[in-house]
């Protein structure tokens, strides 16, 4: 039976009381308590950084060469946190109900008011530790809109407030790395978890430079490993980013929470050939200012500047009028699709719309020339001072678009397309963030629990953070208290012994298969399949298709794939064939997930429950439950958290 | 934008470990279109490699967003290749021409050891940060944001210093192989805020003693370091690093 651990008492003074009651471990006793700490993004470095602070052994992992390089660094628009510094009606409810009801219900009210109650933390201790965030002229911190929201929360560091934040969180933690707290293993990959008598007490990890294994011991092990979104092979994520970690943890013991459910973001530049390596976003806050269409008349040839104002469809203003451009991304990414689905994309491919930043160019070169009393601007100045402005806000975007597409987005409406971003779904936790294995806990993105089927725009930062900084510190006392006195345990015990077994053997396996095909084919080839059956629309006959045929693929891969180079080296192909061969097993769990939830919320649109006019159909008298796997070795069982509302009651998700 | 297709030449850098001696082997690649990245093209050199049963070339890459500064190539004699404020990642092949010839090597530089082909060992520049390129802040310290006004033009300037995003160009440029543009870029962004004052002299004295420690040479104010950086970090970052380190050398108190 799942026990998902939510205190009693009031929504609103859980978190409080919890931290009243809890476990502490006395600093003597710190010292001598290890912690294994995998993937140094926000999460990761934040929880490493923290948990050195407070005195704990730490052991750090990531397989970049610099704990600096972990995907959150890419994260662009910005950060959420209830502080309601715009005096435009935010608050700590606000913000939960918010991120409950862009979930479409099916996230754990508990873990996510506690987020919103630490979100305003964030932002102080970020300040505190030198992240320039955007301010005003007034010194004052400066904030932004997001999708799915009506006040303006988030906060900002142009478009790369992502980098800010990881970087404020890893000076922090070789802050730790220089005092002895934190050791840091750079250009690590973990490959399985040791777990002795039911706990999680170690790691198997390899060292990718030398190719040698490593055996690690730790009182208790977190896995801050990130997303799978790369298992449809395009996606905005990181070449790295993998789901290794988090699937050698679920075959240990580790229930996978919700695995179909993956986000789908709306502004991304559109694929232009099979080359294709990865997809770069456009950041979400562009949608603050721009405003997204496509023509009225089908496949229309002309230049976007040559159609008329009146020839223009503004769909997501003309279907969703209280929040226009800023529905949420599910929305919003459906909405594309059926646009061009129905003949009215752009581009070469037509299977982009655009997004056109000529108003907002004009709306705030007239505010910028009444502040510089500039009477009777000539059209030209105007442009030229909203420029300026546009530039300012989101000048790195605009960069990194004119640089992929050769177009100027200053002056041409950009083209986007929908694309793999973020994944609700991962492992499994109870209110302390730990997993179905004592001992072994998931943060961040790695984790299931704040996001439901459809995360809200820059909420993803503040969750990462908000786990790392201020909730893990507080929850792992109250595990590692009962840990006091349990002695190091040397990695010559079996179970390690057995693990490091295990591991060798697949990597010899791999390696001597000496097949035909590249790992990055096999790839390719589960990630059309994902697109195609298990992407942005999912249907019962198509997911049972992906099913079988990525259980073909499976049996393909471990017959014919072909590992270049040797087990003793730094060997990115060996590295890569064993991530593929635990996305291609994620993906017929995602499959199954899709396929057993027969009905459509957030991110996950089955097309047989929708309603008439193509919004998201919930059932919540037989679905408003976590979905929670147990791997069983040839296959895996299903077991359900059911989801109590006591606050924000599911209603038909509107933005009408 | 006109696309085309192009057949090119490769000269690159082959090393199969840190000792070993290391040459350029040559390929010929055919119909790149111009709209891949320069490491899609890579990509494609690879998997041809891989069919044919030999190594495939070894490069660092990450996000290829241009923002995580793990892509570290050094393309016809300049960090990054051609474009200005461009990563390797952001390159694309319409920088390019049917029959060019490209020449692509690793950083070189001492204090960044060649693991394998164009694969670097940059974790001198974590040690340089661990020896204080931080704000000694535990979490849970901090007070309201808002409690403390910053001046907009010094947290831009600030920011512009803090978009550095450690990739090693300026290193890689430099014929002393200096570090001192992202010493500098550190140095200034947390010298300019107000959270970081309490610390700014130990600070800039302990970076710049590690910075000489991992065996980067000194800086003869050449410049380029700033003409290839990808981030565009201002070489005035490092007047004001010459300016923190003299007011830290001259006066006792710390």
């Amino acid at each position: 039976m799942l026990n998902s651990n939510i205190p009693a008492g009031p929504l609103d003074s859980k978190w409080e009381d919890y931290k009243g009651h809890v476990k502490l471990v006395n600093p003597a006793n710190k010292r001598s308590l290890e912690v294994i700490i995998i993937g140094t993004g926000l999460a990761g470095a934040s929880a490493a950084a923290s948990l050195g602070e407070l005195g704990y052994k730490v052991k750090a992992f990531c397989f970049q060469d610099s704990p600096r390089r972990a995907h959150s660094i890419a994260a662009q628009g910005g950060i959420n946190a209830a502080k309601n510094y715009q005096n435009d009606g935010d608050s700590v409810f606000r913000l939960f109900y918010d991120t409950i009801k862009g979930g479409d219900y099916r996230a754990r009210e508990a873990n996510v008011h506690r987020l919103a109650e630490v979100s305003a933390n964030i932002i102080d201790q970020c300040v505190a530790q030198g992240v320039p965030f955007a301010r005003e002229y007034g010194g004052l911190l400066s904030n932004r809109s997001f999708g799915g929201t009506q006040v303006q929360r988030t906060f900002y560091a142009a478009g790369q407030t992502g980098q800010q934040l990881l970087i404020g969180a890893y000076q922090a933690l070789e802050r730790q790395v220089a005092l002895g707290n934190v050791e840091m293993y750079t250009r690590h990959e973990m490959l399985d978890v040791v777990v002795i008598d039911g706990k999680a007490r170690g790691i198997i990890a390899r060292n990718l430079i030398t190719g040698e294994l490593e055996r690690h011991f730790g009182h208790a092990v977190l896995l801050c490993s990130g997303g799978y979104g790369n298992v449809f092979y395009l996606s905005t994520n990181a070449m790295g980013s993998n789901v290794t970690a988090a699937w050698k943890a679920h075959k240990k013991g580790a229930y996978f929470g919700n695995p179909c459910f993956t986000q789908i973001h709306p502004t991304c530049i559109p694929v232009t050939g099979d080359h294709q390596s990865k997809l770069t976003l456009m950041s979400e806050s562009l949608r603050n200012d721009g405003r997204i269409w496509v023509p009225k008349q089908k496949n229309d040839p002309r230049k976007p500047n040559e159609i008329p104002e009146e020839e223009r469809d503004y769909y997501l203003e003309r279907r969703y009028p209280a929040f226009g451009n800023l529905v949420p991304r599910d929305v919003a990414s459906r909405a594309a699709k059926e646009r061009c689905d129905a003949g009215y994309g752009v581009g070469s491919s037509r299977q982009a719309v655009y997004l056109d930043y000529a108003s907002a160019i004009e709306r705030y070169g007239k505010i910028e020339c009444r502040k510089h009393s500039i009477e009777n601007p000539s059209p030209e100045e105007i442009r030229k001072h909203g420029m300026d402005v546009v530039k300012e806000k989101y000048g790195n975007l605009f960069d990194m678009y004119n640089k992929i597409t050769g177009e100027d987005p200053y002056t041409t409406p950009m083209r986007i397309y929908p694309a793999v971003h973020y994944t609700m779904g991962g492992l499994w936790v109870d209110y302390e963030l730990m997993t179905t294995v004592p001992g072994l806990y998931a943060l961040g993105e790695a984790n299931f629990s704040d996001h439901g089927a459809n995360r809200l725009g820059a909420s993803a930062l503040m969750q990462g953070l908000a786990d790392g900084y201020f909730v893990i510190p507080y929850t792992i006392g109250n595990y590692l208290a009962g840990e006091i006195r349990t002695a190091i345990i040397p990695t010559s015990h079996p179970a390690f012994e057995a693990a490091e077994k295990a591991v060798a053997d697949r990597i010899s396996q791999l390696k001597h298969i000496n097949g035909t095909q590249s790992p990055e084919s096999f790839h390719k080839r589960l990630g059309k399949i994902m697109w195609d059956k298990c992407g942005m629309a999912r249907n019962e006959a198509g997911l049972k298709e992906a099913i079988e045929e990525i259980r073909a693929l499976k049996a393909e891969f471990w017959r014919d794939v072909r590992v270049t180079g040797e087990i003793g080296e730094f060997n990115p192909e060996l590295d890569k064939a064993g991530r593929v061969a635990d996305f291609i097993e994620l993906g017929e769990l995602m499959c199954m997930d899709a396929l057993q939830r027969r009905e459509s919320c957030g991110g996950h649109f089955r097309e047989e429950m929708q309603t008439e006019d193509g919004e998201a159909k919930r059932d919540d008298e037989h679905f408003a439950f976590v979905a929670a796997w147990e791997y069983k070795g040839d296959g895996w069982d299903l077991h359900k958290e059911n989801l109590e509302f006591e606050v924000a009651h599911p209603t038909q998700r509107s933005y009408k | 934008m006109e696309h085309y297709t192009m057949n090119l030449t490769l000269k690159v850098w082959r090393q199969k470990n840190k000792k070993d001696k290391g040459g350029f082997e040559t390929y010929s690649v055919s119909d790149i279109s111009s709209e891949m990245s320069f490491l899609e093209m890579f990509d494609v050199l690879n998997e041809r490699l891989v069919k044919e049963g030999r190594d495939p070339i070894a490069f660092d890459h990450d996000c290829r967003e241009g923002i995580c500064g793990m892509c570290s190539m050094y393309i016809n004699g300049r960090p990054h290749g051609p474009w200005e404020g461009t990563t390797t990642c952001q390159l694309h092949m319409r920088a390019f021409k049917d029959g060019d010839t490209i020449v692509v090597e690793p950083w070189r530089a001492n204090a960044f050891p060649v693991v394998k082909d164009l694969v670097v060992d940059r974790s001198s520049f974590d040690r340089i940060i661990q020896a204080g390129g931080y704000i000694s802040v535990n979490t849970g310290n901090a007070v309201d944001a808002n409690a403390l006004p910053i001046e907009k033009d010094k947290a831009d300037t600030a920011f512009a210093a803090a978009a550095c995003i450690g990739c090693g160009a300026c290193v890689a440029a430099c014929k002393n192989s200096s570090a001192l543009l992202f010493v500098s870029a550190k140095v200034s962004h947390l010298a300019l805020l107000p959270q970081g004052a309490p610390e700014r002299k130990t600070r800039v004295t302990a970076m710049v003693a590690q910075m000489d420690k991992e065996g980067f040479g000194s800086c003869t104010s050449t410049g380029a370091c700033e003409a290839v950086c990808p981030k565009e970090i201002s070489i005035q970052n490092i007047a004001r690093l010459n300016t923190e380190y003299g007011i830290a050398g001259l006066t006792n108190d710390k």
